[in-house]
């Protein structure tokens, strides 16, 4: 009998989210925020690809979709990097509890 | 009791890189441990993405995230100060609320991933060349997307230089 690792990928995906969530909510540095995010980004593209091995209809669309989500994702790495700067020269903090300048 | 292939000890090797690089995040307290540790993570989910016949994704995975992405951050450190001191914090009850909330989540999802049947009605075929395969898919029905994310990219790149470019104009 074969391992079916199907329901392995899919649960690994479903930590690495996990994490990914636990680190985006609770950290303070804004960098270790944006790693976390693109840690959910990544639980998001192993699951579109494991699907398009072991889905129903098993195709390369996945893959494909996979793709436009890692250009997505570096697109949004490079503009938080920019407003991160831009804001820490502004007020020179990096930490996300003080960035709460709409609140007030 | 299920054999052991060589896929399974594989996946088993990258998936405890994986989570160990994720929790590693979590726990380092200096930021640049932090980005080298999530840099293994993303190494290790290419090695996913091999495994799962999905050959070009991986060297894009490696490219971007494992070359890019963490590079960019490491930068981002480099630019901005970051206080040590008050990284051995107590554990305060947001966090255990988060933590809570989290692992309620993940006990959804492991709820529903056990439920599910996948049994795929065809084989999966990658194409005797999977970046031929995948470039003809791109430049045949997806066309339009891929000259919007080409869009989108080069918006990026110019909002990007004009949000961290140094204002001189001012003051």
């Amino acid at each position: 009998m074969i391992v079916n690792l199907a329901s392995s990928f899919l649960t690994l995906a479903a930590i690495l989210f996990c994490l990914g969530l636990f680190g985006a909510l609770t950290k303070r540095n804004a960098v270790i925020v944006l790693l976390s995010i693109e840690l959910m980004l990544n639980a998001v593209n192993l699951n579109l690809i494991a699907f398009s091995k072991y889905g129903i209809a098993p195709s390369l669309t996945g893959q494909l979709f996979s793709l436009f989500t890692i250009t997505v994702a570096a697109a949004e790495a490079a503009i938080g990097v920019a407003i991160l700067i831009a804001l820490f020269r502004k007020r020179g903090t990096s930490d996300v509890t003080d960035m709460n300048q709409l609140k007030r | 009791m299920p054999t052991l292939t060589g896929e399974f000890i594989a996946f088993f090797i990258f998936a405890f890189l994986v989570i160990g690089g994720a929790v590693f995040m979590l726990s380092f307290t200096k930021v640049v441990h932090t980005v080298v540790s999530v840099a293994f993570t993303f190494l290790s989910l290419g090695g996913l993405y091999v495994l799962l016949q999905a050959e070009f994704i991986a060297f894009v995975q490696i490219l971007i995230y494992t070359g890019a992405v963490s590079i960019l951050m490491i930068f981002g450190i480099m630019l901005t100060k970051h206080n040590e001191d008050n990284a051995a914090q107590q554990w305060t009850i947001h966090e255990t609320l988060t933590a809570i909330g989290c692992a309620a989540l993940f006990g959804i999802l492991f709820y529903a991933i056990q439920n599910v049947s996948l049994v795929p009605m065809t084989a999966f075929d990658p194409g005797q060349d999977n970046v031929a395969a995948l470039g003809e898919l791109i430049f045949t029905e997806r066309v339009l997307p891929f000259e919007l994310a080409s869009v989108l990219l080069t918006v990026a790149f110019i909002g990007a230089i004009l949000l961290a470019r140094r204002e001189e104009e001012e003051q």
